[in-house]
């Protein structure tokens, strides 16, 4: 047993503050454990999102000593004691109230992502053959739990405020799970470039950082995306094959 | 009935995991206006953090497999108290279900000739169950949730139902509140699916998130619906047991189907020590067999660590009570000796089972491919639920569907790992078709003003005890209630001094106060939640009380028999008209002959 501060965000849009909360604090207790136990001894309307408490469902998203965590993975022995942890909500969405934020900018998103097109079934009674080459490829994109911690620090959303030009790392995850589908027929490239704003992503790599699941999400995602961009609508040989073929249609 | 955000569909689906999602599928297929209420954020309910995978006879691994060998099990495994019928239809439309899922986008680990893969689960004769590594739940309800939201459906996240409003003797809505801003929701509506989960938050220890407060189960106990089988909770074996912070977070029985063993402090595999008469036949003898079990040797029988969960579970504890524990209270599980067995055991491990070896490293600091984990029982799951005609889902009250984890049927006594996330793609799609149907038989009910006023009164009751407790010391104080008297083995006594002490935490919850505003308090949320968690425990407690023998999930000390004529009977609670709650036996369905000749080929 030892006593613990936590400097927590309390507050709306409009006006609030950190406030520094005093509780006893026991083995392996993770971030999450700690506002519980503020919640439950000295503010009990302290907002807090969660769910599993297991690091599977992503809704305890926080900034703990400014870094972008699931609260109940972070560890309170992985933290500097001696000091006081800081606890935030996430920055690049709109604060409901103290660590709670306002994330349907990323449903709206979502619904305007192309859905799943399968190609037509490999066999008469509907169903397909995939191989475990094929599910192990996507695999990685598909373990997402939608924290949105990575849209929480890729400075496009965070700094620049883009949010309605693009759609920011999760759904670049998103996209290219769907393009990369052994099944998927879909084709989301055009989208992709003028309206979800693919190019927008410098490749700082902030996102996969701090990704709790540790999807490579630069790497395996979003520059393969900006590659199969780059080599529809800026390819030389492709753009004059376009020309002629525009010249060659009859008016 | 100003001051209200008005809302009207021909179906409102409360609940959006599996079985809610997959009705709201279903039903907005169908040409009905579906709105989907969800306490959490789209895709956090409790279905994501289901593991092992999804039951269903596809014979894609062993071709001995069918919907009756899938029957059988099922029946077997929830002590003859399932409903037949439920039993019957889940059996045979779980491999359509599964298939659906795919061509929705969903993917699933293979066979080497491309086809779904599926791995061995406690209590199933054949490799059944479709999954992917350790995180079936996530795949499932992401594919519903991106399937589902571009079918056209209005969801309301975060928003909390606290009373269904009635029209006479039929459902014609629901009274809700939001949580980012504390506005309260009337929804009309022609039918509602109930498809809230189940009712882990009334015990301390549980793999229940803070949603499972019983919900749907007390929405439709007060509406006039009748709950069954209330006394059958699941304790699942493997939860976590260290650091405390962790205890009863699950640990899946994927672990057992990859050849996981449970040992004690002697290092005994006690597992062999009491295997049941029921399942004598379909045990290993030895650890040998077991492992050839596992890597699938088709002659040889499963180990006794895949017995049914309540079974494991009470071994786990007379292991504990007999002085051979783990030095935190539970039995040690072990999937690293299997680099006895196969070369490259820890990459193995980490491929099958990504997400025990990332919760034991991150949260216990241990590594599970170098050794063993502790685990202990959690509360898992509640067989109980509404009770519902098996083809439909409706209850007794018209227009009002139950499916998933809310309903009762399927499991009867215990429920096999796996036949979950089953039960919600069968019974969720059932559910909405036919309330989707229900709707358009009948005209929209008009909504009794009366009743939304009631509703907003209760909502508003914690704002005016001014100066009573916080809520959650009363949540506290009922979960080490329940945890304690209305466990895993229970007395007379014990449950008698419960429900006693229900009555008095009744009390304390009517006058529990909070502070702040209706903005996203939890304060607030919680001492709603404890309406319903009383109730459930209420539930739990008086049919623990009735069920005078020891049959599957619910075990009695003063009864430690199994009772042939409590065999023939379901318990069954109603609200009487002075709003008491009372119980009843009714007759277990019996089995057309067509069944019975399954469940005695089958053994």
């Amino acid at each position: 047993m030892a006593e613990s501060t936590f400097r927590v965000w309390r507050g709306d849009g409009e006006t609030g503050g950190f406030q520094d909360y005093t509780i006893e604090t026991t083995t392996g207790m993770v971030v999450l454990d700690a506002v519980h136990r503020i919640q439950a001894e000295q503010a009990n309307d302290l907002a807090v999102r969660w769910n599993c408490k297991a690091g599977r469902c992503g809704s305890c998203s926080a900034e703990v000593n400014g870094m972008p965590k699931l609260m109940c993975m972070t560890r309170l022995s992985d933290l500097p004691m001696d000091e006081p942890v800081t606890i935030e909500p996430m920055k690049a969405f709109p604060l409901v109230r103290d660590l709670v934020t306002d994330v349907s900018w990323n449903y709206r998103v979502k619904e305007n992502i192309a859905a799943f097109q399968p190609r037509e079934p490999d066999n008469e009674d509907g169903t397909w053959e995939i191989f475990q080459e094929d599910v192990d490829r996507v695999m990685e994109f598909r373990k997402c739990i939608e924290c949105f911690l990575c849209q929480d620090v890729c400075h496009v959303l965070r700094d620049h405020h883009l949010h309605e030009e693009f759609i920011g790392p999760r759904f670049m995850v998103h996209v290219a799970a769907l393009e990369m589908h052994p099944l998927d027929t879909g084709d989301r490239l055009e989208t992709l470039r003028k309206d979800q704003g693919v190019g927008y992503c410098n490749i700082t790599k902030c996102c996969t950082k701090v990704c709790p699941e540790t999807i490579t999400i630069t790497d395996n995602a979003i520059i393969p995306l900006k590659e199969r961009v780059v080599d529809r609508a800026y390819d030389p040989l492709a753009k004059l094959l376009r020309v002629v073929r525009r010249k060659g249609t009859p008016a | 009935m100003a001051g209200f955000e008005r809302h009207e569909h021909d179906v409102l689906i409360v609940g959006a995991g599996g079985a809610g999602l997959r009705a709201a599928i279903e039903a907005a297929a169908a040409g009905a206006s579906v709105g989907l209420v969800c306490k959490s954020l789209l895709g956090k309910a409790h279905t994501v953090m289901a593991e092992g995978g999804v039951a269903a006879a596809l014979a894609n691994v062993d071709e001995r497999d069918s919907w009756e060998v899938h029957f059988a099990d099922t029946m077997r495994g929830g002590q003859y108290l399932n409903d037949w019928r439920m039993a019957e239809l889940h059996a045979r439309e779980s491999p359509d279900r599964v298939r659906e899922l795919e061509a929705w986008g969903a993917l699933m680990d293979r066979t080497p000739d491309g086809r779904i893969l599926q791995r061995n689960f406690g209590g199933h004769a054949y490799p059944r169950l479709a999954h992917v590594g350790d995180r079936t739940g996530l795949e499932m309800i992401r594919t519903l949730q991106d399937h589902g939201v571009h079918q056209g459906m209005d969801v309301f996240m975060e928003c909390t139902v606290t009373r269904l409003l009635l029209d006479g003797g039929r459902v014609a809505g629901a009274f809700a509140y939001d949580r980012e801003r504390g506005r309260f929701q009337v929804f009309g509506a022609k039918a509602v699916v109930l498809a809230t989960g189940g009712i882990g938050k009334a015990y301390q220890i549980t793999s229940n998130s803070w949603e499972y407060t019983g919900d749907g189960h007390a929405l439709a106990y007060h509406a006039g619906a009748e709950l069954m089988d209330m006394e059958f909770i699941q304790f699942h074996p493997t939860g976590m047991v260290w650091p405390p912070s962790v205890r009863g977070i699950l640990v899946t029985e994927g672990v057992r189907g990859e050849g996981g063993v449970l040992r004690n402090s002697e290092g005994r595999r006690f597992m062999f020590d009491d295997i049941p008469a029921l399942y004598k036949e379909q045990t290993a003898d030895s650890p040998e067999e077991g492992w050839r079990y596992v890597v699938g040797d088709r002659d040889a029988r499963r180990p006794p660590e895949l017995l049914t969960r309540d079974h494991v579970a009470r071994c786990i504890v007379r292991e504990v009570k007999e002085g051979r524990g783990s030095p935190h209270g539970g039995a040690f599980l072990d999937i690293a000796w299997i680099s006895e067995k196969i070369p490259d055991a820890p990459a193995h491990i980490r491929r099958k089972l990504p997400g025990m070896y990332h919760q034991f490293k991150a949260l216990a600091d241990i590594d599970i491919t170098e050794e063993p984990m502790e685990v202990g029982p959690t509360t898992h799951y509640v067989m109980g639920g509404v009770r519902v005609d098996a083809d439909t889902q409706m209850s007794n009250v018209p227009g009002l569907f139950a499916a998933g984890e809310c309903a009762a049927g399927l499991h009867g006594a215990n429920r096999l790992g796996g036949n979950s996330l089953s039960d919600l793609l069968v019974f969720g799609k059932r559910a909405g078709e036919y309330a989707a149907r229900f709707a358009s038989e009948n005209a929209a009910p008009p909504l009794d003003p009366e009743q939304v006023a009631a509703a907003e009164r209760h909502s508003l009751a914690p704002f005016a005890n001014n100066g009573g407790e916080g809520p959650y010391q009363v949540q506290e104080d009922l979960q080490k209630l329940m945890q304690n008297q209305v466990g895993i083995v229970r007395t007379e006594d014990d449950l008698a001094s419960a429900l006693e002490d229900i009555e008095a935490l009744k009390e304390r919850a009517a006058n529990v106060a909070v502070t702040g505003n209706r903005e996203y308090n939890p304060g607030w949320h919680t001492a709603l939640d404890l309406d319903c968690l009383l109730t459930v425990s209420e539930a739990a407690t008086r049919a623990a009380i009735g069920r005078r023998e020891s049959r599957g999930a619910h075990s009695r000390v003063d009864y430690p028999a199994k009772d042939p004529d409590w065999g023939c009977y379901n318990l069954v609670l109603w609200k009487d008209a002075d709003g008491n709650m009372k119980s009843r036996r009714e007759p277990v369905r019996k089995l057309p002959g067509r069944l019975t000749r399954i469940i005695e080929e089958q053994g």
